[in-house]
C-alpha cells in the first residue's frame, strides 16, 4: 500500500548562508495493507521528516513515493489532495482548526469531505467522540480552547472518522491517561484489522509493541557526516 | 479533466515598471489557490488581469465557459467578458465601499445582482436576497438599511453575499479579510470555507495572512517584483518553501 523507493530528503537554508541539512538518503521501504510499522531513532533522527515526506508536506529531492497509483514526490497539487481526502490519513501532533467552528463539525469533516450526508457524518463523529471520552457538552464548542490532551482526542477523532487505506500517526498516544490511550490502541488495532497500511511514531514503547510489526530504525537512513 | 481557468504568461507593465510578469497556472474546479507576496509584489495586479479589470499586456486567461468551453477572456468581446463578471465570476474587493453600493439598501445590493442576468419577479429577488442575508449572518431586520450603517465586518459579509447570489463558479478575493479583527475574520474564514465545500466553487484569494492562507486554500502562489518564485501544495510551501524569499516570508512570521 505505501512503498519508499531510494528517497532523500535536504533542507537547504537559503536565509542562513545557504545550509544545507542532510536528513535522510536512499531511504526504502514497504507496508502492506493491516500492517502497522514503527519508526523509530533518536530525537533529530528524521521520523518526523519521513512522516511528512509521505504525507507530501516535504518535499523529496529525489525517489519515490507510491501510494496506491500516486507517487507523491511527482504528484500535482490536485492529485496529493485527492489522495489524502480519500486514501492517506494522518493525525499530526497538533490540531489545526478554524476558529468557530464545533468540534462535532471539526470531526466530521474528512465524512463531509468525501460527501457522506451531514447525519450520517455526525452520528460517525459522535460515536468517536464519545468512545474518546470527549463530554458531550464540549461537542458544539470550537477545539481551539480546549486542554492539550482534549484537542489531542479530537485530532484523532478526526483522522480515525473516515476508514482511510493508509494512515500516518505522529504520536498518537502522547499526553493522554492511560484510559485514552487504550481507546487509542484499539481503534488503531481496529484499522489493522479491516486493512489499514499504518506507519507509527510511538515514544511509548508498550504501545509500540501491541500494535506495530515492525519497526524501523530511521537513523540507518542517516547521512554519514561529511568529513 | 478540463482546468476552470488556464492562466498563460499573463504581463502587465506600468510604463516600464513591471506589474506581474509572465505568470501561468491552471486552476481546476473546487480548487482555491492562495497569492501571497510582499506590499508591491504584483497580487492585485495579476488578479484584475485575470478577473478582466486590466487589461494585460500579453498572455491569455482562459475560462472554461458554460456554453462555449474554453475561451480567451482577454481577447473576448468586452459584453461577453461584463456578462462573465455578472454571472460566473464574482469579485470580492479589499475595501468592501469598492464592492458595493453604498447609496442602495442591504437587500438592493444583492438583488442588483440578480436583476442584471435577467430576474425580475421583485418577490422572488427579495426572498433570495433575505436567504443570502441570512447565510451571511446578517439579521433579516437589516435588509432595508444601507451599508453605510453596517461594520466593517458586516460591510464585507454583505458583499460576498452580493457576489455570491448568482452561483457564480470562480470568485477572485483581494485581501478579503484584510482590516477586519480576528474574530470577525474567523466568522468569515468560516463562511467562506463553507461555501466552498457546499458550493463547490473555486476560488483565488490575494492575502499577506499566512494563517488564513493555511486553513483556506489548496494551493499556493509566493509572488516577489511581479514574478512567481515558488508554486504548490500550501502546507508544502509553508512547511518546507524552497525559494529564499518564501522561506523568509514564512520565518518571518510567528508559527502559522
Ligand atoms: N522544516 C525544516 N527545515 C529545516 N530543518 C528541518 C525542518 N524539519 C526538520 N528539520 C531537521 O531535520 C532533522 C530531523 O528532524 P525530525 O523532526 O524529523 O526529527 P524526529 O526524529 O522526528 O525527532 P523527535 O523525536 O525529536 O520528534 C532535524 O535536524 C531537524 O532540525
Ligand atoms: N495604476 C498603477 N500605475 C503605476 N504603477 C502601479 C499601478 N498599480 C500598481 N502599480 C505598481 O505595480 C506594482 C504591483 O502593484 P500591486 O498593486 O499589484 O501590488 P500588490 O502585490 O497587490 O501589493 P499590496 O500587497 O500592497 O496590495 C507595484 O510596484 C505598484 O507600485
Ligand atoms: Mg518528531
Ligand atoms: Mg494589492
Amino acid at each position: 500500500m505505501i512503498e519508499l523507493k531510494n528517497v532523500s530528503k535536504t533542507f537547504t537554508l537559503h536565509n542562513q548562508g545557504s545550509a544545507i541539512i542532510e536528513v535522510t538518503n536512499d531511504v526504502s521501504l514497504k507496508v502492506s495493507a493491516g500492517e502497522c510499522v514503527a519508526l523509530t531513532g533518536a530525537s533529530g533522527a528524521g521520523k518526523s521528516t519521513l512522516m511528512r515526506m509521505i504525507y507530501g508536506n516535504y518535499l523529496s529531492q529525489a525517489g519515490e513515493i507510491r501510494i496506491g497509483d500516486v507517487d507523491l514526490v511527482r504528484a500535482e497539487p490536485r492529485e496529493v489532495i485527492a489522495l489524502r481526502r480519500e486514501i492517506l490519513g494522518y493525525v499530526s501532533q497538533f490540531l489545526r482548526v478554524v476558529p468557530r467552528v464545533p468540534t462535532l463539525e471539526v470531526v466530521a469533516e474528512p465524512l463531509r469531505a468525501i460527501g457522506i450526508g451531514a447525519e450520517e457524518a455526525e452520528e460517525r463523529a459522535q460515536s468517536l467522540l464519545a468512545q474518546l471520552n470527549i463530554p458531550q457538552r464540549l461537542w458544539s464548542l470550537s477545539p481551539t480552547t480546549f486542554s492539550g490532551g482534549e484537542q489531542q482526542r479530537v485530532n484523532i477523532a478526526r483522522g480515525f472518522a473516515h476508514s482511510y487505506p493508509a494512515m500516518l500517526l505522529d504520536e498518537p498516544t502522547a499526553s493522554l491517561d492511560a484510559t485514552n490511550r487504550e481507546v487509542v490502541l484499539s481503534l488503531i488495532e481496529a484499522a489493522k484489522a479491516r486493512g489499514a497500511a499504518i506507519i507509527g511514531i510511538f515514544h511509548d514503547e508498550a504501545a509500540r509493541a501491541r500494535v506495530c510489526d515492525r519497526e524501523i530504525d530511521v537513523s540507518r537512513f542517516t547521512p554519514k557526516a561529511a568529513a | 479533466m478540463t482546468p476552470l481557468l488556464s492562466v498563460h504568461g499573463i504581463t502587465k507593465h506600468y510604463g516600464t515598471h513591471i506589474g506581474c510578469a509572465d505568470v501561468s497556472f491552471d486552476l481546476y474546479p473546487g480548487e482555491v489557490m492562495g497569492i501571497v507576496g510582499e506590499s508591491g509584489s504584483g497580487k492585485s495586479t495579476l488578479l484584475n488581469c485575470m478577473a478582466g479589470h486590466l487589461a494585460p499586456d500579453a498572455g491569455a486567461v482562459v475560462f472554461d465557459t458554460r456554453t462555449d468551453g474554453p475561451k480567451d477572456t482577454v481577447t473576448m468581446s468586452e459584453p461577453e467578458r461584463r456578462m462573465l463578471g455578472r454571472t460566473d465570476w464574482a469579485f470580492v474587493h479589499q475595501h468592501a465601499r469598492d464592492g458595493l453600493r453604498m447609496g442602495v439598501s442591504a437587500g438592493g445590493n444583492v438583488g442588483e445582482r440578480l436583476m442584471a442576468v435577467g430576474e425580475r419577479h421583485y418577490g422572488d429577488i427579495r426572498n433570495r436576497a433575505t436567504d443570502w442575508l441570512d447565510r451571511v449572518e446578517i439579521d433579516a431586520g437589516r435588509v432595508d438599511d444601507r451599508p453605510t450603517t453596517f461594520s466593517g465586518g458586516m460591510q464585507q459579509r454583505l458583499q460576498i453575499a452580493r457576489n455570491l447570489v448568482t452561483g457564480p463558479r470562480l470568485v477572485f478575493m483581494d485581501e478579503p479579510t484584510g482590516g477586519l479583527d480576528v474574530s470577525v475574520q474567523a466568522r468569515l474564514l468560516d463562511l467562506l470555507r463553507g461555501l466552498v465545500r457546499d458550493m463547490g466553487l473555486s476560488a483565488i484569494i490575494v492575502t499577506h495572512d499566512l494563517a488564513v492562507v493555511r486553513l483556506l486554500a489548496d494551493r499556493l502562489m509566493v509572488m516577489k517584483s511581479g514574478r512567481v518564485v515558488e508554486a504548490g501544495l500550501t502546507d508544502q510551501v509553508l512547511d518546507d518553501p524552497q525559494h529564499a524569499y518564501s522561506q523568509l516570508l514564512v520565518s518571518s512570521v510567528l508559527q502559522v
